[in-house]
């Protein structure tokens, strides 16, 4: 069986300054992988390269779909997110002037058929998928206890909430990756604490693969079955948390050279 | 107060036809921030279209609605294909100049094609007018009213409870967090250009009948109060397009009353003066700040 996700020789150049260079890396099923890296290192041009933001200079990005492996190399941002692959950002990208539920019910538009007809002249059908994918939705904002926050707009929700929305807006896209951002970004270590639970929670029960960047070690070394390690736009080193807390040239790129 | 109430029929049903041609101005720049200069000639093409499909194919009045609405929308999307998408990533001035050439090449175009000379549109439906407590109201009033808010009813249900009104929304809000959960941008703009020139081919349509006369350039004025009307309700926002459309109305008529007709232009521009100075984000529109 092939990887989920498979990432071969990546490279990405913005002029004459390269962000990723020669980068591989795989995942697989239902783990939680973590992408660690001091700042600057390339974390989030990789996520972009991933998800279709951005086109890769070379290399190539496959993904097992349903029907075989498909290269992503070039495929429009939205059918990668199509195919199964939600993602939360550094700077909380919600739909800010939007009620939380439409949040939600936007990124489940892919995942129902609507007949147009039905929906503008309110025939019955357009009732019954109407209350089903908003029952999907509030059934997924109850496990983040968002379910009495509804109607309010994103814009107004504290800070922690709306990260937490941002994660069940990914959800709603039913993916089979989620990369998550810095999710713990601003958050006090209680709120960590708390984010650290559900995020494994998700995982398991929603059996996804989660690939995430975070500075936050306590999160990371807690949640990560693997850990890659990006320093300069390249790959430093690979493997599980406690190989990755004493490898050398970890704590170098870290820490700085050894006195 | 005869007068007054006839001067408020007269100016709701101006007024209607304005709302549905700021809806086209407020959605497009709701979703792309552009001014579309081209949509009064959009309206023009609508009207141009009911008059032929009227005079030589016959059609009766809905029909050849309805069919000004196809044909309109279809015109927008190709315009927005050909014109607006290679520029998305443009600076907005580049855009908005292309609009105003676009407006040109249609204006232009038609008067090149078929003559710039005024027509008479066919009355196809008879006028017929009441008198009610000394009002006198026509149908082809009553029936320009009531097309036109259903229009809008219909607008307002596609917007709020439709897939597509979600997308349009989302895009509307941030198009790049749209399309990473899956939106296809460049699908929802296209019906946004289909739904907002579908209205304008309606309003073109309803003008014919109201005024009895198109012309080529018959777009121009209208397209510049409805853009007027837009602001006043706020650019972005669909009731404020509404509102804004028979406000203006409403003013002219109410400026032709009392004696000043050959200034009721010069008041709708006054009218934008004094929002931009006063209200510059206009009746719904959001206070936006720029972050330094």
């Amino acid at each position: 069986m092939t990887s989920l996700l498979n990432v071969e020789d990546l490279v990405k150049n913005f002029g004459g300054l390269t962000a990723v260079s020669d980068v591989n890396m795989h995942l697989d099923d239902d783990e939680l992988v973590a992408l660690i890296g001091p700042n600057g290192a390339g974390k989030t041009t990789l996520f972009n390269l991933l998800t279709g933001v951005i086109v890769p200079s070379s290399g190539s990005i496959t993904f097992r779909g349903t029907d075989g492996t498909i290269s992503l190399n070039g495929m429009k941002a939205y059918k990668i997110a199509n195919l199964g692959m939600a993602r939360t950002f550094q700077n909380i990208r919600l739909f800010k002037e939007l009620s939380v539920l439409d949040n939600v019910l936007i990124a489940m538009t892919a995942h129902y058929k609507e007949d147009f007809f039905q929906s503008v002249f309110r025939l019955p059908r357009f009732y019954k998928t109407e209350s089903q994918i908003r029952k999907e939705a509030i059934e997924l904002l109850k496990i983040f206890e968002l379910q009495n926050d509804l109607d309010k707009l994103a814009k107004n929700l504290p800070y922690g909430i709306q990260r937490r929305l941002e994660i069940v807006r990914g959800l709603a896209m039913k993916p089979k990756v989620l990369f998550l951002d810095e999710p713990a970004a601003g958050m006090n270590p209680e709120e960590t604490a708390d984010l650290t639970r559900l995020i494994r929670q998700v995982q398991r029960d929603f059996h996804i693969t989660v690939l995430l960047i975070e500075h936050d070690m306590s999160l990371v070394m807690n949640l990560a079955s693997r850990i890659y390690v990006l320093d300069h736009g390249s790959l430093l080193a690979e493997g599980t948390p406690t190989e990755i807390q004493q490898n050398k040239a970890v704590i170098k790129a870290y820490l700085g050279e050894e006195a | 107060m005869t007068t007054l109430f006839q001067q408020l029929i007269n100016g709701l049903s101006l007024g209607s036809i304005y709302a549905l041609l700021a809806l086209g101005y407020t959605m497009v720049y709701g979703i792309i921030k552009l001014i579309n200069f081209a949509h009064g000639d959009i309206y023009m093409l609508g009207a141009f279209w009911g008059y032929y499909t009227i005079n030589y194919w016959h059609f009766n009045f809905i029909f050849a609605l309805l069919s000004a609405m196809v044909v309109c929308a279809a015109s927008g999307v190709i315009i927005e294909y050909f014109a607006y998408r290679p520029l998305r990533h443009a600076p907005r001035i580049t855009a908005l100049i292309t609009a105003i050439g676009v407006s040109y090449f249609l204006e232009n175009g038609m008067s090149y094609l078929y003559g710039a000379d005024t027509r008479d549109f066919p009355q196809v439906i008879k006028q017929v007018n009441y008198n009610l407590w000394g009002v006198r109201v026509s149908n082809i009033q009553i029936l320009i009213l009531v097309t036109a808010c259903l229009l809008m009813i219909l607008l307002q249900l596609i917007i709020k409870k439709t897939k597509m009104g979600r997308a349009m929304r989302a895009v509307s809000v941030d198009p790049d967090a749209a399309e990473l959960v899956g939106i296809n941008i460049n699908q929802t703009i296209s019906f946004t250009f289909a739904l907002g020139s579908s209205m304008a081919g309606a309003a073109g349509v309803l003008i014919g009948l109201y005024y009895n006369s198109i012309d080529p350039l018959m777009g121009m004025t209208p397209g510049i109060k409805a853009f007027v009307a837009a602001v006043v309700g706020g650019i972005g926002s669909v009731p404020g397009a509404s509102l804004g459309g028979f406000l203006i109305g409403l003013l002219e008529t109410a400026v032709q009353s009392i004696g000043l007709s050959a200034y009721k232009d010069a008041a709708v521009y006054l009218v934008l003066i004094i929002i931009l100075l006063v209200l510059p984000s206009g009746i719904f529109g959001k206070n936006v700040k720029e972050k330094v």
